[in-house]
């Protein structure tokens, strides 16, 4: 039995979370501590399913996770890769709430899972917790952005010689 | 500093045989050329090229991508995007080519002794960077940690694979590959080059780069190892352009200020950050 200290530390520890609560303990990590919980996953163990509802998303904690698509005739394809410390699974801040890609354990994975419907109504009552929830997202998202941005420029085509 | 046989005659290409074509993804060739006498020169500095003539067809530059230590022949790693590099590439075996060079600036594998070199690859431009990883490989003890961050389109892509994976085996070179996409194969990075430096942890004061691939992957791997406090003129790049003369006579590869058969290839990034953000340049 994991113990809710457990959770509320390894979110503190976690650095998608840096600076909130000035590195101990706060109220805001006391609210997302409640929404989560540590799970594993095996190799090729899907995390989420592109099309279900999304409710939830990963703090990964150990191993590496693909995000992927599935392409008629060519089969799932890769387009990007989560490793120790990274976070994945966001479609769940925004109706409707379903998940855009798979997620697949490439390797055996630990992870905060942390509940979409808890964290948004926790959000909703407390907009400070919003804030601090949603500068972090829009910094991944914006990452991620301008990777697919590059991914779509071709940047490794060719060159050099 | 190796004899320079043709620098009498630095517009006359002196002839060189196949020895070997080795296919190393589909549309790129590696061939090994040597000498067909003590006219052609085969001595280089990691980072310079060669204005490889195709009898026939026309010359192209190409960046050597083979061992300097080896002085009795010349490695070129050629893709298939014209008329000449598709003729270089359908050469057969023992087919005589015209060489001229070595020609243009060098890696600067002295001036980082001592100091942790990343290595930031981008296509086909492992191919001139080779030489100064096995440069450095060779003289392992007069550098501090070797990383290699190498980014290809697909698995199917990635250039050398059989020595990336002997030097991961056996090099002490740290040695991160990342594609665009992938299928379930791949067990790797997925994702541009330029995500394997985010958040990588390195003492920027004592970190020189070299980066070689498509000018937009440069620049934006440049950018990022700005962002990880490398200095500008701890970056280094190798800038591509059409070339005719290679002699610093035609302005074909004007850059600005700067000749890159010239003052180029190598450049390091405080010299060119300015003229990246020119657009017309």
């Amino acid at each position: 039995m994991v113990s809710i200290k457990g959770i509320r530390t390894l979110l503190v520890e976690n650095p998608f979370f840096e600076g909130m609560g000035g590195g101990r303990p706060c109220r805001h990590i006391d609210m997302l501590a409640g929404c989560g919980k540590l799970v594993h996953f095996k190799a090729g163990e899907s995390l989420l399913r592109e099309g279900d509802e999304a409710d939830t998303f990963y703090l990964i904690r150990d191993g590496h996770v693909a995000i992927e698509s599935a392409i008629p005739a060519t089969g799932p394809m890769s387009v990007s890769r989560v490793s120790a410390g990274g976070i994945t699974g966001y479609s769940w801040l925004f109706p409707p709430y379903r998940n855009h890609f798979d997620l697949r354990a490439l390797t055996r994975v630990s992870a905060l899972a942390l509940d979409g419907a808890c964290l948004r109504g926790k959000a909703e009552a407390d907009h400070e917790l919003g804030y601090h929830l949603m500068t972090r997202f829009a910094r991944v998202m914006l990452d991620r952005l301008e990777s697919a941005r590059l991914q779509l420029l071709d940047v490794c085509a060719g060159g050099g010689a | 500093m190796p004899p320079k046989v043709e620098s009498g005659s630095p517009m006359r290409p002196a002839l060189f045989r196949i020895l070997d074509r080795q296919e190393e993804i589909p549309g790129c060739l590696t061939l090994r050329v040597e000498p067909e006498s003590d006219e052609g020169d085969s001595g280089f500095k990691p980072g310079q090229f060669y204005m490889a003539y195709v009898f026939g067809h026309g010359e192209v530059p190409i960046s050597v991508s083979g061992n300097p230590a080896n002085s009795k022949e010349l490695s070129f790693t050629v893709m298939e995007v014209g008329s000449v590099t598709r003729a270089l590439c359908a050469a057969k075996l023992g087919t005589a080519i015209g060489l001229r060079g070595p020609f243009g600036s060098a890696w600067p594998v002295e001036k980082v002794k001592g100091r942790n070199v990343i290595a930031v690859a981008g296509g086909l431009g492992l191919a001139p960077l080779r030489p100064a990883l096995y440069h450095m490989l060779h003289n392992r003890n007069d550098y501090g940690d070797l990383t290699l961050l190498y980014g290809a389109r697909q698995p199917q892509s990635i250039l050398f694979q059989q020595q990336l994976d002997n030097w991961r085996a056996q090099a002490p070179i740290n040695i991160d590959i990342t594609v665009d996409a992938a299928g379930r194969e791949w067990l790797g990075e997925v994702g541009i080059v330029t995500e394997l430096l985010k958040g990588r942890s390195i003492d920027p004061a004592q970190t020189s780069a070299l980066i070689c691939g498509p000018e937009i992957m440069m620049r934006f791997s440049a950018y990022a190892l700005l962002d990880l406090g490398v200095a500008a003129e701890n970056i280094h790049i190798s800038m591509e352009r059409n070339m005719k003369c290679a002699v610093k006579m035609c302005g074909r590869c004007q850059y600005g200020p700067y000749f890159i058969c010239h003052e180029g290839p190598v450049l390091s990034f405080d010299r060119v950050e300015r003229l990246f953000k020119i657009r017309e340049v």
